[in-house]
Formats: structure tokens, C-alpha cells, sequence
């Protein structure tokens, strides 16, 4: 949504520069160059002479205002140009003094700034606009942005600059770019000069050679297109330098593509990894087949909704912090119903494992209508810190934080069950239970014990993993269901009892999805993955990496 | 048709009574009684009756790989549908010109993704005897193939049943997706003439509703014949010991393969039964809790008894329509409740504790098979 909207913001903002540069990029211009070279200390005369034409309600002198405007350094010049598009720009004819109203609606003197108190409202006059004023209008408005003094507004326009590639925008381009301070917005302008000097035929050779080193310094897909326009068009050294160009930032680009589908691999294979870790506990290691498990991840994500409306209602402040106070709540919240289902179900379908699937289906089925009774069958919104937001780029790829979290999350949680597993006394019982459960129990360990427990850490690693899944998927009754068969399928690939052979399953089935994708499209990706994993099954029951010797038939 | 007595025992003959009873006593009392009798039946009766007989197919089909040969399959919910598929496509080519973009070739969803001309998958489909041809050989082949594959390598157990998930959930998936040429996301519907009679029609209803109860009485009698032969013996021994069975010289992925082709064709006759009586097919139907839902009807009924998963599938289907009407937010309560009650204190189903039951009242010890203990 927002995507769409930014996209059309922007194509407006092109299509509005463009027109402005054609309709009267002259005159502008000498308005800008009036703003370049005069002196300060004569502008405060401009500014009231502009103002004084806004006042005169004649459509010849508001244009001639409008293009001054510009020059004028008026601070609030961008403003009134807008409050004009708005038809919110007034005038006194009496005292001649020039109003906007900005959008809350409150009266502000355009020659100040500041609110315009115990000015008679009835008496002010709409300033008039027809279609001359309003090209002069959005001409302004072009040349403003390109001179504006918030960078995001300069760096916007000199990009639409860049792609319209329009001839007429090259003096004004050359100024801003003497103006600017900014390095990487310098950097910015010197590319729209660059373009529109490559792309233009009747430049010199030379010239046009530098700009298109300019250009392919850029190294992106807007750079790599651009090019291959210049090189359709012209010819000579021209054309073959830009044709070298297009294509060294095609295959840099290729390259990145194949960088950037391994992160997202990885980011949708920690996905699965935090989905199916729990699973390798319960199935791998205790050779349960929990269907209920998915919905172990939904009530975690369920979890961090309840503590951020407790948040949102009592402690607002908190919220950064909201997905740490949720973690060890889910993590006892869905363990402890964990120990609860191996107490009161599973303990008795020991050894019966297709028995266990189904009561645990049955289970599953229960779990989500209750959610769906209490919380209703709607999405429920689950927002994101402000760590978890936002972006950064690492070379052309946009890296988002929350994926990039997620993934850190995933491996620790990884390593942290590993550690449990190997050097705690709690791993230690569970293994040699698992191994080998009469001997452990012949030493005295409580085997009933560590199944409910083992059992819920499996669930309750599911619930930490709904926390960290409620931060990008919907948090809606059906969650769970949209896990259990990846979970299934990353265990069984992975080999069932081995916690790296989970790892590298999720990883590797996340990539494969990712490179598949472009290919062949998500949806058959991951019916061809799938068919992959039920062939693969055949030829190595096991797994990956398939534990050996006795422990394989018990 | 019953000429092979010597196969069936008393629950049996009282099955097979109770359907030919249904088959011919429901069409009279649609057909041949005025509306305002009391005993008349309703149209929707019927259509739901026998909807409930070909998810009772589908039930006896199950029972026969999980029952008599230990096979969890989760995927009989996708050969149930392809065979309504098939039924399906030959429906969508009878419609002929009085589509809504009447082409009298290609279906609407066709003229609609402006495609030309018929995809090969589509071809024949318009003879009545390639579209059942199609209904027993697709389910057939895809099983035959699965199991091929899953059994030769030792795929058993839990693996068998995940396996056969993933493999639903891959159809489902295809099955949604425009390309693959079966309707997309709004599957098969608005049929109109099935062998020239409307599929709306009274009649063709209650001729659909015998159909499905004969149906259903041969595929118990077909499963009923395997389960009691020297192959049904086989089965039973690969189901409690396969690795004896194989140690003494059976092959036992031949069985299996063979057991799992034989159920999925008669799932898919079941779908195909169903299709014309509810009037749509669509990708859904692939979905995974579909499959295990009918493994519970399995187990409600009890497993291995053939009579006790058609009575499993009617009973809770009964209870489902029940539900929906009266306490809708309840009925996947419900159901979860059943999956886990049954698993847990009926392992044997209502016919097999039943039979234990009177076996117990006529003071001889119950057949016996060691009860499955806890963790040890």
C-alpha cells in the first residue's frame, strides 16, 4: 500500500517537474540567478514587492510574483506555493498583506510565519489563479524543490531530473549543483547533468564521454537502462561505451541479484528454522509427531498481542521493549501448556505414534477455535519497535531490520538449545532418555519428567518463535496451520534427532525457495520444493543427515 | 451381486441390507410421495444422504491400507478429489454453448483467461466413458507411482504420513493456480447435464443417491474380498510385523503398492460420486485436514472393520451438519474433542469395542491383542 502510494508520489513528482521545466524554465531561471548573485540585505524590498502583486488580484502581476517567488529566499515561499495549489493563499486588499491558511486551517502571515491574529477573515480575498498562473505555479514549484532547503525534497527532484533527462533543466541543474552542499545530493545532481548531457546528441563527443563515466559510476538498474537508451541512439565511441557500461552494470547487478536472493533465502530459512526448532525437539528427539505444534507458534504470537495491549493501555513507554518482555512469557505460556498436553494426552500414545498425530490434530483444531472465540477470526495487529523497523542499505540491496533481527534471533535461539542440549543436566537426561530409556531410567532418571519437560521446551520454543513470526506474518487463528507442514518438511530433511541437520534444512529449503522463485514463481517454487523433499524422502528415509546404528530402529 | 456370501459376516449382510434398503427406499419416498407427506423427503435430504455415502466410500477405502495394512495415508483427501476432477471436467464439457460466453468447447474459466484452445489434460473429456476411465486411472496411477517410490525405499509410519501430506498440500497448491487449466481458485461448477439428464433434476438426484449406495455396497464388498483372501492375510501380517513378513520371503512393497492403488481407485470414485451431488469441485478439497478428518471418521467407526468406517463417516458428518446448524462455534470443538477422546479411550473404534463388549458378555476372553502401554 504505502509502496503503491510512494510509487505515485513520485511519478507525479516527475511528471510535475517536468512540466514545470517546460513551461517556463527561463524565467525561473533568472529568478534564480537573482537569488544567486544579489546581495542579502535587498531582498527584504524584493520580498515586499513580490507580496505587494499577490495582492493586486490581477492575473499578469500574481504570475510575475510567483516567478520572483523563487528568488525571493521568502522562507515561506514552498508554503505559500502550496497553499496556492490548495487555493488557500489570501490577500487583504486593504492592508495589501498576503495570507495562507495552512491545513489545520489557521490563518499564517506569508510575509512572517507566524499565526496572523485579529486579521478580519471576512475581509480577505482569494487569490486567483487560471491556467497561466498555474504553469508559472508549478514551474516554481520544480525550481523550489531543486533549491529546497530540506535535502530529501533536493535529492527527490534531482533523481526525477535524472530520469526525465529534459535539456531545458540543464542551467537549472547547474546552479542548484553550485548551491549544494550536501555531498551525496552533490553527487545526485552531478549524475542529472550528466544524463541529460549524455542523452543529448548535439553535446560534444568528449563531453558525453565523461558524462556517461558519470553515469556508470552510478551502477544501478535506472543507470544500466538509461545507458542502453544512449547507446540506442547514438553512435560512434559514444554508443560503445555506453554499450560497455550497460552491460558491466547489468552483470554487477546480476551478480547483487544472486547476493540478494541468498539473504532473502536465508531470512525466509530462519523463518523456518525458528518454525520447525521446536518441532526438531519434539519429533526429532522424542519422536512425537505434535500437529499441535503450529498452533504452539500462534498462541506465542497471540502472547506478544496481549503484552503489547497491556503496554499500549498501561505503560506506553514500555513498547520498544515489548517483544523482550513477551519472549520469556511465551516461552512459559506455551511451555507450560506443553507440559500440560504431555500430561494429560500424549504420555498415554507413547510408542503409538499414528495416534499421536491425530490427538494432537484433534488438539490443534481446539486450540484455534478457541482463539477464535476469544480473540476473534480477524487479523490482530501486532506492531513492530522501533529497533525492528526501518532499513539499511548494504550496497544496493535494502536491508530491512526486522528480517535482519529475525535472522540473529533464529540462531540464537539455535545456539542456545544447542547449549541446553549439550552441557546443561537437564540435555544430558533428555539425551540419554531418548537413547535409551530403560537404562536411564535404571539410573535413576525420572523418564516421566523429562518427557513432560523436554515436551515443553519444544512448545514453548515454538511460542518464542510465534513472537518472533507475529513481527511478519498475520496474527490470525489460521497462523500455525501455514507453518506445520514447512516445520514437517525441514525436520524430515533435515534427518530426524539432529538439531543440524534441522539448521541446514531450513537454510538451504529457504534459499532454494528464493533462487526458484524468480524462476518459476512462488507458488510453483514451492510445489516443485515440495516434490523435491517427497522424492528426496525416498531415496534417504532419513533425512540428511540420518543418525546411524541402534538408536535408527528404536 | 451377492453371490459371494461366504465373505460376509453378520455385521456385513446387515450393512449391505441397510444400503440396498437405502437405495431403493429413498428414491420412492422422494419420488413417489406427494410434497406434503410425511413421508416425503426433501431434495436436500437426499443430496446430503448421499454425500454422506461417498465420504462413507471414502472411509472403507481408508480403512483398507490403514486398518488391514498399517498404512496412515493422509492423502486420500487428494485422491477423493482428483476423482471428482475428473467427474468434474466431464461436467464442465457437457455445459457446451450454455456457458455465459457459450463457447461450445471451451469451459467459461477458459474464455474467460482467453486461452484457444482445449489444454491436452482436457481432451476426451467429453465421452462419458473416458472421463470414468479417467476417474479410476488417475487416482490409480498417481498412487501407484507414490507408493512405487515410498514403499520400495522403506518409507513407513509417521514418514509414510507426512509424506502423503506434503503430497496433498502440493495439489492443493497446483490446484490454485489458473495455469495449471482446473478452474484455479473457483475450481468446477454451474454443471448442467450429466449422460443427458439434469443435474438438477429429482430424478438424476435420486438415481445419484442409488448409484452412490450401490457403490459404496460393492466397494465394501471388493475391500471385503481382498481383506479376506490369502492377499488380505498378507496385508494383515505386514500391518502387526513387516519386517517379519518380508524376512519370510513376501515382498512386501508389492502388497502395499498394490492395497494403496486399489484404495486410492476407489477414492476416487467416491469424489467422482460426490461431485455431481453437491454440484462443485474446487482446490480446497485437496486440503490437508480434509485427509485427516476422514482418518478420524476411520477411527470413530473403528479401524479394520470396514463396516465400522462407513458408520465413522456417516455419524460424524451427522454430527458436523448438526453442529453447523445448531452451535457452529462449537463444532470444531467438537471435532478436536472427538479426534482426542477416540485416540485416547476408543483406540478400537465403536465396532471394535463393541465387539469386545459382547465378546466380554459372552464370558470368553476378548481377542486378544496387548493393550499399548505407556512410556515404559
Amino acid at each position: 500500500m504505502t509502496r503503491l502510494l510512494g510509487a505515485a508520489v513520485s511519478r507525479v513528482r516527475v511528471e510535475l517537474t517536468r512540466k514545470a521545466l517546460k513551461w517556463g524554465a527561463a524565467a525561473v531561471l533568472f529568478g534564480l540567478m537573482g537569488a544567486a548573485f544579489q546581495p542579502v540585505s535587498l531582498r527584504a524590498d524584493t520580498i515586499d514587492d513580490v507580496l505587494a502583486k499577490f495582492a493586486t488580484d490581477r492575473f499578469p502581476d500574481t504570475e510575475k510574483a510567483i516567478q520572483d517567488l523563487a528568488s525571493s529566499g521568502l522562507a515561506t515561499g514552498p508554503a505559500m506555493l502550496e497553499a496556492l495549489a490548495a487555493s488557500q493563499l489570501y490577500f487583504d486588499p486593504i492592508s495589501k498583506g498576503v495570507f495562507l491558511k495552512d491545513s489545520s486551517g489557521a490563518l499564517i502571515a506569508a510575509r512572517t510565519g507566524v499565526k496572523a491574529d485579529g486579521v478580519p477573515e471576512a475581509r480577505l480575498k482569494k487569490v486567483r489563479m487560471n491556467n497561466s498562473v498555474r504553469g508559472a505555479m508549478q514551474t516554481a514549484q520544480g525550481a523550489l524543490s531543486l533549491m529546497s532547503p530540506d535535502p530529501a525534497k533536493r535529492l527527490s527532484a534531482a533523481e526525477s531530473v535524472f530520469k526525465s533527462r529534459d535539456p531545458a533543466s540543464l542551467p537549472l541543474v547547474q546552479m542548484a549543483l553550485e548551491a549544494e552542499k550536501d555531498a551525496r545530493i552533490r553527487g545526485v545532481f552531478e549524475q542529472a547533468r550528466a544524463s541529460i548531457i549524455a542523452s543529448d546528441n548535439s553535446q560534444d563527443e568528449i563531453k558525453r564521454l565523461d558524462a556517461l563515466d558519470v553515469i556508470k559510476d552510478r551502477g544501478d538498474q535506472d543507470a544500466a537502462s538509461l545507458l542502453s537508451t544512449i547507446a540506442a541512439s547514438s553512435n560512434g565511441r559514444v554508443k560503445a561505451s555506453a554499450e560497455d557500461g550497460a552491460r558491466a552494470i547489468q552483470s554487477r547487478l546480476a551478480l547483487w541479484a544472486h547476493v540478494q536472493n541468498i539473504w532473502y533465502g536465508l531470512s525466509l530459512g530462519s523463518v523456518l528454522l525458528l518454525a520447525a526448532i521446536g518441532l526438531a525437539i519434539t519429533f526429532g528427539v522424542m519422536g512425537i509427531i505434535n500437529m499441535a505444534h503450529g498452533e504452539m507458534v500462534m498462541l506465542g504470537a497471540y502472547t506478544t498481542f496481549v503484552v503489547q495491549e497491556w503496554i499500549r493501555a498501561h505503560n506506553p513507554a514500555l513498547f520498544n521493549y515489548s517483544l523482550l518482555i513477551a519472549i520469556p512469557l511465551a516461552f512459559v505460556f506455551t511451555g507450560f501448556i506443553g507440559v500440560v498436553i504431555e500430561r494429560t494426552i500424549i504420555r498415554f500414545l507413547y510408542g503409538r505414534p499414528l495416534e499421536t498425530l491425530l490427538a494432537t490434530f484433534g488438539l490443534s483444531l481446539m486450540l484455534q477455535q478457541a482463539v477464535r472465540s476469544i480473540f476473534g477470526a480477524n487479523n490482530r495487529e501486532v506492531g513492530a519497535p522501533a529497533f525492528m523497523s526501518g532499513s539499511f542499505d548494504f550496497g544496493p540491496i535494502a536491508v530491512t531490520s526486522g528480517r535482519m533481527w529475525i535472522i540473529v534471533f533464529a540462531i540464537a535461539v539455535f545456539v542456545g538449545l544447542l547449549m541446553l542440549l549439550r552441557v546443561t543436566p537437564f540435555g544430558l537426561r533428555m539425551r540419554a532418555v531418548t537413547q535409551n530409556r530403560r537404562m536411564a531410567s535404571a539410573m535413576g532418571i525420572d523418564t516421566n519428567r523429562v518427557d513432560a519437560l523436554a515436551f515443553g521446551l519444544g512448545s514453548g520454543i515454538a511460542g518464542i518463535a510465534g513472537v518472533a513470526l507475529s513481527q511478519i506474518d498475520n496474527v490470525s487463528p489460521n497462523l500455525g496451520q501455514s507453518y506445520i507442514i514447512d516445520s514437517f518438511m525441514v525436520v524430515v530433511f533435515g534427518g530426524v534427532g539432529n538439531l543440524w541437520g534441522t539448521l541446514v534444512a531450513a537454510l538451504s529449503l529457504g534459499v532454494a525457495n528464493k533462487f526458484l522463485e524468480p524462476i518459476a514463481g512462488a507458488v510453483l517454487g514451492k510445489i516443485l520444493l515440495l516434490v523435491f523433499i517427497i522424492l528426496f524422502i525416498q531415496k534417504r528415509p532419513r533425512g540428511l543427515f540420518a543418525l546411524k546404528g541402534r538408536a535408527v530402529e528404536a | 451381486m451377492q453371490g459371494k456370501t461366504p465373505f460376509l459376516d453378520t455385521k456385513g449382510r446387515v450393512f449391505l441390507g441397510i444400503l440396498a434398503a437405502a437405495a431403493v427406499l429413498t428414491p420412492l419416498l422422494f419420488l413417489a410421495t406427494p410434497a406434503g407427506s410425511s413421508l416425503h423427503m426433501p431434495a436436500y435430504l437426499v443430496a446430503l444422504l448421499g454425500k454422506y455415502l461417498c465420504f462413507a466410500l471414502l472411509a472403507v477405502a481408508l480403512d483398507l491400507v490403514w486398518g488391514y495394512c498399517g498404512i496412515l495415508s493422509l492423502g486420500h483427501g487428494a485422491f477423493f478429489s482428483l476423482g471428482g476432477y475428473a467427474m468434474g471436467m466431464y461436467l464442465m464439457r457437457q455445459i457446451g454453448t450454455r456457458g455465459v460466453y457459450a463457447n461450445p468447447v471451451l469451459p467459461d474459466f477458459m474464455v474467460f483467461l482467453n486461452w484457444k484452445e482445449l489444454p491436452i489434460t482436457w481432451w476426451g473429456f467429453n465421452s462419458f466413458s473416458y472421463a470414468m476411465m479417467m476417474v479410476l486411472l488417475v487416482p490409480g496411477v498417481l498412487a501407484f507411482c507414490f507408493g512405487w517410490f515410498a514403499f520400495r525405499s522403506r518409507v513407513t509410519g509417521v514418514y509414510l504420513s507426512i509424506i502423503t501430506q506434503a503430497m496433498t498440500y502440493a495439489l492443493l497448491l497446483s490446484f490454485f493456480r489458473n495455469d495449471m487449466g482446473f478452474g484455479g481458485n473457483n475450481g468446477l461448477t454451474d454443471f448442467k447435464d450429466i449422460l443427458g439428464f439434469n443435474v438438477q433434476a429429482d430424478g438424476t438426484r435420486a438415481a445419484l443417491f442409488s448409484i452412490s449406495a450401490i457403490a459404496l455396497g460393492l466397494g465394501y464388498l471388493i475391500a471385503r474380498a481382498v481383506v479376506t483372501s490369502k492377499f488380505g492375510k498378507v496385508l494383515i501380517a505386514i500391518r502387526d510385523a513387516e519386517s517379519r513378513t518380508r524376512f519370510i520371503g513376501y515382498r512386501v512393497e508389492t502388497y502395499k503398492v498394490a492395497v494403496f492403488t486399489l484404495s486410492a481407485m476407489m477414492a476416487g470414485v467416491a469424489g467422482a460420486l460426490y461431485v455431481p451431488q453437491v454440484g462443485i469441485i474446487n482446490p480446497s478439497e485437496f486440503a490437508p485436514a480434509n485427509s485427516i478428518e476422514a482418518v478420524i471418521w476411520v477411527a470413530v467407526g473403528g479401524r479394520g472393520t470396514l463396516v465400522g468406517a462407513a458408520l465413522g463417516a456417516v455419524l460424524v458428518n451427522f454430527a458436523r451438519t448438526w453442529f453447523t446448524g445448531a452451535l457452529p462455534e462449537l463444532w470444531l470443538f467438537a471435532l478436536g474433542l472427538l479426534f482426542i477422546l477416540v485416540t485416547l479411550f476408543l483406540p478400537k473404534g465403536i465396532l471394535g469395542t463393541a465387539a469386545e463388549l459382547t465378546a466380554r458378555l459372552r464370558r470368553k476372553p476378548p481377542e486378544d491383542k496387548p493393550q499399548p502401554t505407556a512410556a515404559e
